[in-house]
């Protein structure tokens, strides 16, 4: 086991694409890391470049201490998960688990122990004798978690290694992953793009956009104060709502009417340079049917009337989709985001929808204009020039470590 | 129904005539060999009279048993070497980058190209002047020589088959290049490595035009060019019971290498290896 720093780590291809721009992260031992970002956005090279399977243009990989960029993947001891399993087909589940430490040269009898262990773990023990063809996805997937456990490396990389199960699956074996990293306490840096694997898996997370880091931080600190717009869209499901607003005398002016500044957002946005236009991002479990909302409470927030367009109730909760008139919040950030979601449109869904989750015991019917109340001192402020959350005091753009 | 059986009954049949057009002659030739010399021009399909003389016959040369000794010697030889070098060059070709791999895929098609009928007196000017003439190494050579193109396009088909993340999960597991190819790589590309030892093997086996030009003695006469040689063997009759039957045994160890190795060559061995 080991902590593992990249310190300032570029990646430049031949051809000068840049694939990953002056990373610096540094692991804790035995830390759970997810590198997170849509396609594209160099969390891969970065996982593969610790893995020593590409070269590092600049920049210094630290693993326990130690400088391993000229080191070979073999000399590196780490293991890897892989999307696609990567099973040796001709092996059995045995000898593609007992594979790294047959190359260890490890006897023949210890191997068959930490084997059967590790089986006994992942709950293999009666397919060892098996075929990688003749096993169920799921069942591929902890084969090639054993063949990365049995040899106790300093840590574990692991490439997206549940995007090819089914949901239901993903999200047990989720848990076992979440247990097991919890279990054999290694160093773990996990690459997705599924920002819920993100949030529910790791210690600290690592938000990539274009090759640069856009903020590190434990899942709670990236939702609660994204350091951008980027992240503010990127963490969190059903998306950030966000709305362009016009700053007038300590007044917000957006499509849902007229927020009172509260006086944290006021220090915040006059002491600094703002700019009169912003972004204002609302979060939708920070709005709620008004009639529900006791009147103390309401004091903090404010409140307006929509249309109703869909109504899904989900037992719990409700979330209900409001067409709101007016424009779009414009920013490359999001553009990108909704890029990567497959929407031409900002996240939220079709054009002037506000998503909104609000209490089941809400009244909201679909069709009908519906009183809502915004918990104005949850909303996020948002520089559209640069993406900048100007919520957050002092937020660099790459924060933790 | 009505349309899948019919083209169904279409394909048999073509199948049929097909077979039949191939297995005809094959037929003719085994038939003949088991003829005795006076019904040998009689032309019935199924010999009167069978006799094995021919066969006795053949055996009691020591010019074909030499000869079936150096075929083989030689075919297998060339094989195993055009393989394994075919094997390391397809690898790299499929899998590396490096300077001149181009002009050396080009090369390697124009080798395939060349009608080799032109290269023959070269040849033999070439293996007489270094001395090769008429050696085993001199036919291994140059059948390694236009076997390589063969073997190097099907095999690095075959490796670009092979998902290159199972090399990388090698690398990771703790395998040296040498290793990752050694352990997982040949053992995938297996019935690519058969499938080219096989035609590799024909082509050697089969080859008359190169050992008629660089062969003179029994020192590295290879069966063909001895089957050649049985014209005027004997003063008083045809040979050409003889030539039936050493051609029938000439057949025999390539169905034993195909039977051997057919099942080894049935694809799909690479079936679970990744999201399947």
């Amino acid at each position: 086991m080991a902590d593992i720093v990249l310190d300032h780590i570029v990646k430049r291809y031949p051809d000068g694409t840049v694939a990953a721009d002056d990373l610096s992260i540094e692991i804790a031992d035995g830390e759970f890391v997810i590198l997170v970002g849509p396609s594209g956005c160099g969390k891969s090279t970065a996982l593969n470049m610790i893995a020593g399977l590409e070269d590092i243009t600049e920049g210094e990989l630290r693993i326990g201490g130690e400088r391993v960029n000229e080191k070979a993947p073999k000399d590196r001891d780490i293991a890897m998960v892989f999307q696609s399993y990567a099973l040796y087909p001709h092996m059995t589940v045995r000898e593609n688990m007992g594979f790294p430490l047959k190359l260890a040269k490890v006897d023949k009898e210890e191997i068959n122990r930490k084997v059967e262990d590790a089986a006994t773990i992942l709950d293999l023990t009666t397919h060892l004798d098996r075929k990688p063809a003749t096993m169920s996805g799921g069942q591929r997937q902890r084969v090639a978690m054993g063949r990365a456990i049995v040899r106790s490396p300093k840590a574990f990389l692991m490439d997206e290694p549940l995007s090819n199960l089914d949901a239901k699956l993903r999200v047990q074996m989720r848990t076992m992953v979440s247990k097991l990293q919890r279990r054999l306490e290694t160093t773990t840096v996990y690459v997705t793009h599924d920002q819920t694997e993100a949030m529910t898996l790791g210690d600290r997370i690592v938000v990539m956009r274009g090759g640069m880091i856009q903020q590190i931080g434990s899942p709670e600190t990236l939702y609660d104060t994204p350091a951008n717009l980027f992240v503010a869209g990127f963490i969190g499901s059903p998306a950030m709502n966000f709305l362009p607003a016009t700053l007038e005398e300590g007044v917000f002016h957006t499509a849902l009417g007229e927020f009172a500044l509260t006086d944290e957002l006021r220090g915040a946005l006059t002491s600094g340079n703002a700019p009169r236009e912003l972004i204002v991002g609302i979060r939708p479990e920070h709005f709620e049917d008004s009639a529900l909302v006791e009147d103390h409470q309401k004091a903090h927030g404010s409140v307006f009337t929509a249309q109703v367009e869909v109504l899904e109730s989900m037992g719990s909760d409700k979330y209900v989709y409001f067409s709101v008139e007016g424009e779009q919040a414009v920013s490359d950030e999001l553009a990108e985001l909704a890029a990567d979601a497959g929407t031409s449109d900002v996240p939220g869904g079709d054009s002037g929808t506000l998503v909104t989750r609000l209490s089941s015991a809400s009244t909201a019917r679909q069709g009908r204009p519906s009183e809502v109340w915004v918990d104005t001192s949850k909303i996020q402020v948002f520089d559209p020039s640069n993406g900048r959350n100007l919520t957050v005091r002092d937020a660099a753009p790459v924060a933790g470590g | 129904m009505g349309t899948d059986s019919r083209t169904r009954i279409w394909w048999a049949l073509a199948g049929l005539v097909v077979c039949i057009y191939a297995l005809v002659p094959v037929l003719w030739i085994v038939s003949l060999s088991f003829k005795t010399t006076d019904t040998i021009t009689d032309g019935s399909f199924v010999p009167r009279s069978w006799t094995l003389d021919n066969y006795a016959q053949i055996f009691s040369l020591d010019l074909f048993t030499s000869a079936l000794v150096n075929s083989i010697g030689i075919a297998i030889i060339s094989t195993v070497l055009a393989v394994v070098i075919g094997t390391m060059a397809a690898y790299a070709i499929a899998r590396l980058s490096f300077p001149g791999k181009k002009t050396l895929v080009g090369v390697s098609l124009l080798i395939a190209m060349f009608p080799q009928i032109s290269l023959v007196s070269p040849l033999f000017d070439i293996s007489r002047a270094v001395g090769l003439f008429d050696t085993w190494p001199g036919l291994i050579l140059p059948y390694i020589t236009f076997a390589l193109p063969l073997a190097i396009y099907t095999l690095s088909a075959f490796f670009r088959e092979i998902p290159w993340e199972l090399e990388k999960a090698a690398k990771m597991d703790g395998a040296t290049p040498l290793q990752a190819f050694r352990e997982v790589i040949v053992p995938l590309a297996a019935p690519g490595v058969f499938t080219t030892a096989i035609l590799v093997f024909i082509f050697c086996w089969n080859d008359f035009l190169f050992a008629i030009s660089l062969t003179s003695t029994s020192a590295s006469q290879t069966a063909p060019v001895a089957i050649a040689n049985f014209t005027g063997a004997s003063q008083f009759a045809e040979p050409t019971g003889s030539i039936a039957a050493a051609a029938v045994l000439l057949t025999i160890p390539i169905i034993i290498f195909v039977l051997l190795f057919q099942r080894r060559i049935v694809a799909g061995l690479t079936s679970g290896a990744v999201k399947g």
